[in-house]
C-alpha cells in the first residue's frame, strides 16, 4: 500500500468514532499495539526534543524501504507515533519525503498538529522526514 | 451558592460573575481551571481599568506638560502607593516596577555581581523555580562565588537543620521562595530571614506563588527583596514589581540604561536618577501598573484572609477526594500549604492525564513547572498539577475528580 492508502485506511478508522472519547480510546489502544523499539536504541540521540513525553525513534533500511521503530513513555503520544509508523514505515524515502499530513486534521487530531503543542508530533514528523532525506542520500 | 467558611460566607457564586472568561466552554464542557498558580484569570473590574486607560488617559508618563500625562503619571504613581500599602512597605520607592517575578530577580542578580567575591557562599533552597535558580548560577559563574542548597524531605518542606548547617560568615546572599510553585509548600520565610541576617547575609524572597494567597508585610518579615508578578493574582501579565529596602536599592547599581533612569546626561558622563527611577529605564507598562493597582484592589476588597481560608478548604476537599482514587501519589503534604496539589497515578503518565483532562474542558499544568530539581528529587518526570482559586467551586473539584478517575479508566 502507498502512504496515501494507508492514511486513506486510517481516515476510515477514525470515521466510524463519533466523540473525542472513542477517538482517543482507540489511539490509546493502538499505543498500546505499538511495535517497539529495540531497547539499544532508547538512547539520547534517538530521543525528539522538544516533547513533554519522551518520543525514541529509530530508522534503517529494509531493502529500498525505511523502516521506523519507536517508543514513548507516554501512552496517548505513544498511539499518535503508532499512527505515525503505520502510514511512513516500510515505504521509500523519496515518497516520506514527499507525503503530505492532511490526514491528521481529518482524523480530528488537528489539536496535536500546532507547532507549540507539547507533544512535540510536528517535530515527530520532522524527524521522520529527516530520516527519510538521510537514507535517500544514502540510496543515490 | 454562598459557602460557609469559618472565616465567614464566602459568595462565590456572586464573585464568580465578575470573571467573563469563567462562561466560556473549552471542547464543549463549561470550563474548570484549575492552571491558577500559572496564571490567574482577570476580573472584569481590571479589565475595565485597562479599556479605561486606553481609552481615556492614554500618555507616556513622568514627562509631560501636557493634562493627559500628568493624569497617566498621577494614575501609575497611586498604582505604586496602593502597591505599597498592600505590602506594607515603609516607602513608595522602594517599590520598583518590573516586568514581572523574573525581571526583579534578574535585577538583583545583576548588582550583586560587584558585591560578590570567590569564596562567597549564596545559599538557594531545593524547591525553586528556575527562575530563581538560573540568574544566581550566572551571578555565581560571573564572581566564584559558590552556591549551596538547602535540602528537603519526602514531605517536601525545607530541612530546617541543613540550612543552618549552611549558615557561615561566607554567607552573602540567600534566595528563597515563599510558596513552592511545583509543591505548594509555605516556607518558614521569617525564620530564614532572622537567621540569615544574624550572619550578615541578605536574603530575597520569590514571592510570585505566595502573592496570590498571602499578603506579606515586608517590614515585619524584615526582607531584603521580595518579587512578585501581578498576572498570578488578577492582574495583566508583563508587570510586577520588586520591592527592595531602601538601602539596598541605593547601593545596587542599576540594571538597564536608558531613558527616565537618568538625572543629567552627558558624553563625558551620566548622573542616575534617584530610586525608583534608577531602575526604571525606558518607557514602562503604564497600563499594566494601573491594573495591579485594580487587581489589589480587587482582592483586598475580597479579603486576603477570606481568600485563604476559602481555598484552603478547597484544597483540602480536593486532597481527601484525590486519595480516594487507587495509585494516587500526592507530592508535596507540608503542614502549610497554599491550593496546589501535585500528583501521579502510579503508572500513568502526566501528559496523558492532563491530555485526556483538556478533552473534558478541564485545565491542568503537566510537566516539571519549571523545577526540575524537586521533579529529580522525586525521581519523576514530571506531575500533574492542579491549583484552585478563590473563584473555583467544590463542584468544579467533583468534575475534576471525576475526570481523573475516567482518564484513568481509559489509560489503564
Amino acid at each position: 500500500m502507498t502512504i496515501q492508502e494507508k492514511q486513506q485506511e486510517v481516515i476510515e478508522e477514525f470515521s466510524m468514532f463519533d466523540d473525542w472519547m472513542q477517538r482517543y480510546e482507540y489511539m490509546i489502544e493502538l499505543g498500546k499495539s505499538l511495535p517497539l523499539i529495540d531497547e539499544k536504541y532508547k538512547i539520547d540521540e534517538n530521543l525528539i526534543k522538544g516533547c513533554q513525553s519522551k518520543v525514541w525513534v529509530h530508522a534503517e533500511l529494509e531493502g529500498d524501504k525505511l523502516v521506523f521503530t519507536a517508543d514513548s513513555d507516554a501512552i496517548i503520544t505513544k498511539g499518535i507515533v503508532a499512527i505515525l509508523i503505520r502510514v511512513f514505515s516500510h515505504q521509500p524515502p523519496a515518497e516520506i519525503i514527499d507525503a503530505d499530513t492532511a490526514f491528521i486534521d481529518e482524523i480530528g487530531l488537528k489539536e496535536h498538529l500546532s507547532p507549540t503543542r507539547a507533544n512535540g508530533l510536528v517535530s515527530m514528523i520532522k524527524q521522520l522526514k529527516m530520516y527519510a532525506v538521510a537514507y535517500q542520500t544514502q540510496l543515490n | 451558592m454562598a459557602h460557609q467558611t469559618q472565616a465567614k460566607t464566602f459568595e462565590v457564586e456572586r464573585i464568580r460573575k465578575d470573571f467573563p472568561i469563567l462562561n466560556r466552554e473549552v471542547n464543549g464542557y463549561p470550563l474548570v481551571y484549575f492552571d491558577n498558580a500559572a496564571t490567574s484569570q482577570t476580573p472584569q473590574q481590571v479589565i475595565d481599568a485597562i479599556a479605561d486607560y486606553y481609552s481615556n488617559y492614554n500618555a507616556n508618563i513622568h514627562r509631560g506638560v501636557h493634562s493627559l500625562s500628568q493624569e497617566a503619571t498621577d494614575k501609575y504613581e497611586q498604582a505604586r502607593i496602593k502597591i505599597q500599602q498592600h505590602f506594607n512597605a515603609g516607602k513608595a520607592h522602594e517599590i520598583i516596577f518590573t516586568s514581572g517575578t523574573t525581571h526583579g530577580i534578574n535585577l538583583v542578580a545583576s548588582g550583586f555581581s560587584g558585591f560578590l567575591k570567590e569564596g562567597d557562599e549564596v545559599i538557594v533552597s531545593a524547591m525553586e523555580h528556575h527562575s530563581n535558580i538560573v540568574p544566581w548560577q550566572m551571578l555565581c559563574e560571573r564572581t566564584g562565588a559558590k552556591l549551596k542548597v538547602i535540602p528537603m524531605d519526602q514531605k517536601g518542606e525545607l530541612i530546617y537543620a541543613e540550612f543552618e548547617k549552611l549558615l557561615s560568615a561566607k554567607a552573602r546572599l540567600v534566595f528563597v521562595n515563599h510558596v513552592s510553585n511545583a509543591l505548594g509548600t509555605v516556607n518558614p520565610i521569617k525564620d530564614i530571614i532572622q537567621k540569615s541576617h544574624a550572619v550578615g547575609a541578605a536574603v530575597l524572597v520569590d514571592g510570585a506563588q505566595a502573592a496570590p494567597h498571602i499578603k506579606a508585610d515586608v517590614q515585619d518579615l524584615d526582607v531584603d527583596f521580595y518579587v512578585v508578578s501581578a498576572h498570578k493574582m488578577c492582574g495583566p501579565t508583563g508587570v510586577g514589581i520588586l520591592y527592595g529596602k531602601e538601602e539596598w536599592l541605593e547601593k545596587l547599581p542599576p540594571y538597564q540604561g536608558g531613558g527616565e533612569m537618568i538625572a543629567t546626561v552627558s558624553f563625558e558622563g551620566t548622573t542616575y536618577a534617584g530610586l525608583p527611577h534608577k531602575f526604571e529605564a525606558g518607557t514602562p507598562n503604564i497600563c499594566g501598573g494601573i491594573a495591579f493597582g485594580a487587581a489589589l484592589d480587587y482582592m483586598n476588597g475580597l479579603g486576603f484572609d477570606e481568600i485563604a481560608a476559602y481555598e484552603h478548604e478547597l484544597l483540602e476537599y480536593a486532597t481527601r477526594k484525590l486519595k480516594e482514587i487507587e495509585g494516587m501519589k500526592i507530592y508535596g503534604e507540608a503542614a502549610e500549604k497554599t491550593a496546589v496539589i501535585s500528583f501521579n497515578i502510579e503508572g500513568l503518565h502526566p501528559y496523558d492525564i492532563g491530555t485526556l483532562l483538556d478533552k473534558m474542558g478541564i485545565a491542568v499544568r503537566t510537566g516539571h513547572h519549571c523545577a526540575q530539581p524537586v521533579m529529580d528529587f522525586f525521581k519523576i518526570p514530571g506531575t500533574v498539577r492542579a491549583s484552585f482559586s478563590f473563584y473555583n467551586t467544590f463542584e468544579e473539584i467533583g468534575r475534576f475528580v471525576e475526570g481523573v478517575k475516567k482518564a484513568k479508566m481509559m489509560l489503564q
